[in-house]
């Protein structure tokens, strides 16, 4: 049930002189998810944009308690706040974690097992951009099949996207949900509720990111929409177990038709290497997976 | 009445971890600290000891779990050895640099490759540079007093501090230590007061990116550049020597037991030749030196309790008679020499001291040290000097090097 728009929170949390980019898909989702979080929460972040778009020593352009630590570390300092303030007997607050898809696929993936595994009441939130934007767009294991990056300049991508959403779920979280931030309604929902639920949450945002992903700042919101529109990023939640499509992808997977992928890739300069074969492979890849989805719904 | 038991190196830091009331534990076994982390498992899950445990999946995480429960204000431990604690570094720096009162104790081990399960303290020479201060202790008395001081010593300074003991040698050796009452323990270390927090109550932006000048913040005021907080801490850090000294009195007017503050002496009043060394050896070396008097030769000893912040000032005043002086250390810098060898050198540069410092490396992944071959060696360079070998090159001590 999609919460009230009315009672949507008008706070701004990200204040003006934020050092993100222009038309940053990972703003907007930040701006929003703040939103839903609301005040008693606790940010903790490693080395991402994330950590630049927070502001640069003596300033801050956002209004919420925000502790940093180390690249790998994301999911243990979370670990760390959720200890000492029970330790201290303030387990009202929200702990939350966001990190990137660099340090959440890569070198994070230990300490968030690790915080998973040990049941830490935490939301951890993988923002993807599909690769190191903030070192200048190199390759993740989240960069898709045939994209060019810097470490792929020539080449591409030669691998496909690590089925990372895939390796949370083996986890049995309480809850989980991927969500995107074309889609701002859904995505606040899914906080207001992950926020309510106790235990590790996971949350996966597709945030598309002009520079990285090479098209002009200003179709962000439609690079996101056409995402969803090839079943590429797919939003639904997955709650004590149980899978449900949500927003638009459960309109795609009830009685919509969705676009071939082509659509998605023709508008990004980071395909425009992008052969034949890789595309069928990226179409065959997003398919089967849409068909897994398809039948987790049915449960 | 005095209350005396009889308990491990590793028991007796995990008495002084309880007794000092830490409040977040987090540990990854790692041999020969695996029973630290054993027992405070034991005292918290019977109930005797409340603090929350995060049973980590790794020593990266344990460094990280203390850092973030420290910055909520939280009183924290953990402990290691040897790879674990080499695989900790990058938090170690983060640790420091963020200025946290952190205790962790090394249970000293040497590092692979090739792996050894056996005492060295390559581990956390290792770290040396990491911004932490680090102290070796002797006997298991020790551990257990200098863990509680550590946690006065690193809230007064906001630095991390390292409780460094020999694997094994006194991890898991059995000896008679006398426990504190926990009221008195409460009365020397006080509450732990955060400088810093990270709180919901208010909005704080923590360990941001920091530029190489100074900015002014939204207000005008000129602010910190990276480089004023580096200077920062070094100055901190020289001060903090003081502030090891008062609490080494402060626990000895409290508790009856002195020791040393930055370095204890053993006869060496009237020594010509001084053995030196950290952590158990130096007790070794004690004995070393009855059996050289017992021959008539003047020797005497300084235990370096404090290698960082290294003790300069301290070490003038120690070594000013000798006339030589002769270290043993269970740890190398690769390509050059002992690490305390250098660092006694640098010190006296530039003083009137101006004595051969003989340096002998020994007991590297557990190789066997005893009494009476520290005493050999201490008579191997008299004889050196003696034969007019005076700057003796390092020597590599019970070890094969044909
Ligand atoms: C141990 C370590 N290795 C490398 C880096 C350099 N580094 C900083 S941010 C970053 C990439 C971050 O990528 P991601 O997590 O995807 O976030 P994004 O920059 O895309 O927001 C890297 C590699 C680091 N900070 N620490
Ligand atoms: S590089 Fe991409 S993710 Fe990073 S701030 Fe810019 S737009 Fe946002």
């Amino acid at each position: 049930m999609p919460e009230n728009l009315f009672k949507v929170n008008m706070k701004e949390y990200i204040l003006p002189g934020s050092r993100a980019c222009q038309g940053c898909g990972l703003t907007l989702f930040y701006r929003y998810a703040l939103k839903a979080l609301r005040e008693n929460t606790v940010i903790t972040l490693p080395a991402c944009c994330l950590c630049v778009l927070h502001g640069i020593y003596p300033k801050t352009a956002v209004d919420i308690p925000c502790l940093n630590n180390t690249f790998a570390s994301t999911a243990a300092s979370a670990s760390g706040i959720v200890a000492g303030l029970n330790a201290l007997n303030r387990t009202d607050t929200t702990v939350v974690a966001v990190a990137g898809d660099g340090s959440t696929y890569d070198m994070g993936i230990q300490a968030l097992s690790g915080a998973a595994e040990r049941g830490t009441d935490f939301i951890y939130v993988c923002y993807d951009n599909e690769g190191y934007m903030n070192t200048g767009t190199q390759r993740s294991s989240a960069t898709p099949l045939g994209a060019l990056t810097t470490t792929t300049p020539i080449l591409t991508k030669q691998q496909p996207k690590k089925d990372f959403i895939k390796i949370m779920e083996a986890h049995n979280l309480p809850y989980m949900a991927a969500a995107s931030p074309s889609y701002p309604i859904d995505l606040y929902d899914k906080f207001v509720k992950a926020k309510r639920i106790k235990g590790t949450r996971y949350m996966h945002i597709y945030v598309p990111c002009p520079p990285g992903w090479m098209y002009p700042a200003r179709d962000t919101v439609r690079i996101g929409k056409l995402a969803v529109e090839t079943g590429i990023a797919v939003l639904f939640e997955i709650e004590d177990g149980k899978f449900r499509f949500t927003g638009r992808s459960k309109t795609l997977a009830e009685r919509g038709k969705r676009l071939p992928v082509i659509n998605y890739v023709e508008r990004q300069g980071r395909f425009k290497k992008m052969n034949l074969e890789q595309l069928k492979q990226f179409q065959t890849g997003v398919d089967n997976k849409w068909n897994e989805y398809l039948k987790m719904a049915e449960g | 009445m005095n209350n005396v038991r009889i308990m491990t190196g590793n028991e007796a830091a995990a008495t002084g971890v309880k007794l000092s009331d830490a409040q977040v534990i987090a540990t990854y076994p790692i041999t020969p600290q695996s029973s630290l982390a054993e027992i405070l498992s034991q005292y918290v899950e019977s109930g005797k000891f409340k603090a929350e445990y995060v049973r980590v999946e790794g020593e990266h995480t344990a460094m990280s779990v203390c850092i973030s429960a420290s910055t909520v204000g939280a009183r924290v431990f953990t402990a290691t050895s040897s790879n674990g604690l080499l695989y900790m570094h990058e938090q170690l720096h983060w640790a420091a640099g963020a200025r946290l009162p952190i205790v962790m104790c090394c249970v000293n081990r040497g590092v692979g490759a090739p792996w050894t399960i056996f005492n060295d303290q390559q581990d956390s020479f290792a770290q040396r540079d990491t911004g932490w201060i680090q102290i070796y202790c002797r006997d298991n008395q020790e551990i257990l007093d200098t863990v509680i001081q550590a946690y006065r010593i690193a809230e007064e300074v906001y630095f991390p501090v390292m409780v460094c003991y020999d694997g094994f040698v006194l991890s898991h050796t059995m000896m008679p230590v006398e426990i504190p009452d926990s009221r008195g323990a409460k009365e020397f270390l006080p509450p732990y007061k955060p400088h810093t927090i990270v709180s919901a109550d208010d909005p704080k932006y923590i360990n941001p990116v920091l530029l190489p000048v100074r900015r002014p913040n939204s207000e005008g005021v000129l602010c910190d550049g990276y480089m004023e907080m580096r200077y920062k801490l070094q100055a901190a850090m020289e001060k903090s020597r003081d502030v090891i000294v008062a609490t080494n009195s402060a626990f000895s007017d409290a508790f009856g037991r002195n020791h040393g503050g930055m370095l204890w002496e053993y006869m060496t009043d009237d020594a010509e030749l001084i053995m030196t060394a950290m952590g158990s050896m130096a007790t070794e070396a004690t004995m070393a030196a009855d059996m050289l008097r017992a021959e008539g030769l003047k020797v005497g000893v300084v235990g370096i309790r404090v290698f960082r912040p290294f003790p300069k000032q301290d070490v003038l005043e120690a070594f000013k008679k000798a006339s030589v002086i002769v270290a043993f250390e269970k740890s190398i810098s690769y390509g050059f020499e002992g690490g305390l060898a250098s660092e006694l050198k640098a010190a006296f540069y530039g003083t009137d001291i101006n004595i051969p410092i003989h340096d002998y490396i020994a007991g590297l992944g557990g190789r066997d040290v005893k009494a009476r071959e520290l005493a050999e060696a201490a008579k191997s360079s008299i004889a050196s000097i003696e034969s007019g070998d005076i700057n003796k090159k390092t020597t590599w001590l019970n070890c094969y090097t044909g």
